[in-house]
């Protein structure tokens, strides 16, 4: 059983990372990797939602979206799994509502580091495609915790390593044409050709 | 006229309003392989070394001839052996045109083998050479920098680790890979992340696996198929490997691999020097060893029924594979590892623990040291980070 968790939570980190495998995240990942802090802060903040969403979307789709998930209830036919999609953003909306009141409150430097990147992680495509993942894989409930953690951290390790990437091709002499985003965009190209490693793994 | 003078009277048609301004990034060039560049330092305090950059690469590039040449004579050898054993004769391509020429098929003699390994070496090398020179100086011409003898370091390993029968269309494409993506979009020679050589390779690798993978590419003759050392380790452990190869074997060269890759001795010859001229960073080297020792050890230690490759001692994954060719030259690129002297050991161990890891759990690639550094390079500069925040935390705590 343990083993499995572990191998689940390296698959999600390594074997699917979020951003370099499905290219998933990407707005923020491209747009907060300048500076070392703030994509540090970030990759935490993920890390959290992640962590917290994916276990409270399993139990909402578990016990009331899932065909015959209502059965307690005594609507045994029914299946309300087509809402789906607007049940898991509206958690994820409210859980980085919480999540930013927290982070104004308790840490205000980092809250100011992220701007307006904490509220637009409501709509990362990284936190809503391990959502549907979960669904998709039929996890349970400690496995959609894993999962979400794992794939939180993997986002993560990858922006973390994109902002050291970017903070040293600041000595670089791009040309004229490819600075700023355009540079970004290969960057993370090469970095996916690096964690190609990991492709064809199986746990 | 004497060399200089010859420089002297042609230079001013390559400075700025010359006739041929555009080519000065050649002349350049031409002129500072002979003497020193004429532009040195002028202010104070400054630290001044004949070893200098140039110098440095033309060391490592020396140093990499030994295992150039026994690369060769390994590709012959295993060839000739190869043909005598099964009494064939050469695929008649252009190749064998020029190697009956100038020599025969006698797997014993050492003419023969060089002639055959230095057919099919050569050329690559060559387009290597001619292809990526050319992406260099096309860049150092438009962008006004100077052509650096990096590329004469990344043109050499390129070609070491291509497997001896790849298409020569292939080696174009890769080494245009890496100079241009790995290194040129980002400002040249000291502004990359990647290794430009290894990036090429990897390119290739993912592209055209057939060619720069599997058990038919890596001995020079049509139709031959072997499997590698890894691949028998991946299929039956070390018993696989030692029933077909001597360890001792492994270390001298003489199995099946990339050009330069097979001789763990002849890497090391070159690796010496480097080491001793401190332009390899030992503490690099050492990471690597000890990253590999340990996890090794480790997967030793676990054990597994169905995967043998967990069971591969360290002696073993020392001399197999790319694993002493990329711990010499690939992962101590002072471009593209850590900077930092604790980061170095870090850097070193990540590749080590990542080369095992790959070898041995991914069914894949057999092989992992190219992607094992590749996935170092991306985290390298994250280490000199940490290391140089510690050390201002540490530094500030004593105030």
């Amino acid at each position: 059983m343990f083993e499995h968790y572990i191998s689940l939570f390296v698959k999600a980190v390594f074997v699917e990372n979020m951003a370099l495998a499905f290219f998933l995240g990407m707005c923020t990942f491209l747009a907060l990797s300048k500076k070392m802090e703030a994509a540090v802060g970030l990759g935490i903040a993920v890390v959290v939602v992640l962590g917290i969403t994916v276990p409270v979307n399993n139990l909402i789709y578990t016990s009331l979206l899932k065909e015959g998930a209502l059965a307690w209830a005594g609507y045994p036919e029914v299946d309300l799994s087509f809402l789906g999609l607007l049940t898991y953003i509206g958690v994820i909306a409210a859980i980085v509502q919480i999540l930013e009141m927290v982070l104004d409150k308790y840490f205000p430097d980092l809250y100011n580091a992220l701007g307006v990147f904490l509220p637009l992680i409501t709509v990362n495509c990284a936190i809503m495609g391990a959502s549907l993942f979960m669904v998709e894989r039929d996890y349970n409930f400690g496995e959609s915790l894993v999962y979400g953690v794992g794939a939180g951290t993997g986002w993560a390790l990858a922006i973390i390593a994109l902002a050291g990437i970017r903070e040293k091709l600041k000595y670089s002499d791009v040309p004229e044409g490819l600075r700023g985003l355009g540079i970004t965009f290969i960057t993370v190209g090469l970095m996916s050709l690096g964690f190609m490693s990991f492709s064809g793994i199986s746990l | 006229m004497s060399l200089r003078q010859i420089l002297d009277k042609i230079e001013p048609h390559f400075e700025k309003g010359g006739k041929y301004e555009k080519w000065y990034a050649l002349y350049e060039a031409a002129d500072t392989i002979f003497y020193t560049p004429k532009s040195v330092t002028s202010s104070t305090s400054h630290v001044r070394d004949g070893v200098d950059l140039k110098r440095i690469m033309i060391t490592v590039w020396f140093c990499a001839f030994p295992a150039m040449f026994f690369g060769m004579y390994n590709v012959g050898l295993q060839a000739n052996s190869y043909l005598a054993a099964n009494s064939l004769a050469m695929s008649a391509d252009w190749h064998s045109t020029i190697i009956a020429l100038l020599a025969g098929n006698d797997p014993g003699s050492i003419w023969d083998n060089m002639i055959y390994g230095a057919v099919y070496f050569l050329p690559i090398y060559l387009v290597t050479f001619v292809v990526g020179g050319f992406w260099e100086v096309l860049f150092a011409m438009v962008r006004g920098h100077e052509v650096n003898e990096g590329f004469f370091v990344t043109s050499i390993l390129f070609a070491l680790i291509c497997p001896p029968t790849i298409p020569l269309w292939q080696v174009a494409l890769g080494i245009s890979f890496g100079v241009v993506i790995g290194k040129e979009v980002f400002g040249g020679t000291g502004k990359n992340f990647l290794n430009p050589a290894l990036t090429g390779r990897a390119f290739l690798f993912f592209a055209y696996p057939a060619e720069i993978s599997g058990d038919t590419v890596w001995t020079a003759v049509d139709g031959f198929s072997g499997a590698t050392a890894l691949s028998l380790g991946a299929s039956g452990g070390v018993e696989a490997i030692s029933q077909s190869i001597s360890w001792f074997d492994a270390f001298i060269g003489t199995m099946q691999g990339s050009v330069g890759e097979t001789s763990t001795l002849a890497i090391l010859i070159g690796g010496a020097v480097l080491l001793v001229s401190k332009i390899a960073s030992w503490r690099i080297v050492s990471g690597v060893m000890l990253g590999m020792i340990a996890t090794a050890f480790l997967f030793n230690a676990i054990g597994s029924e169905s995967n043998p490759m967990f069971g591969v001692p360290p002696h073993w994954h020392f001399v197999i594979g790319g694993f002493a060719f990329g711990m010499i030259f690939m992962a101590t690129d002072p471009v593209s590892a850590s900077m930092t002297n604790t980061g170095k050991w870090v850097f070193g161990a990540l590749i080590g623990v990542m080369v095992v890891l790959i070898r041995v759990v991914n069914p894949a690639f057999p092989e992992g040291m190219m992607l094992a550094i590749l996935f170092a390079n991306l985290f390298a500069p994250y280490i000199d980070y940490v290391v140089i925040q510690a050390n201002i935390k540490r530094r500030l705590a004593r105030v």
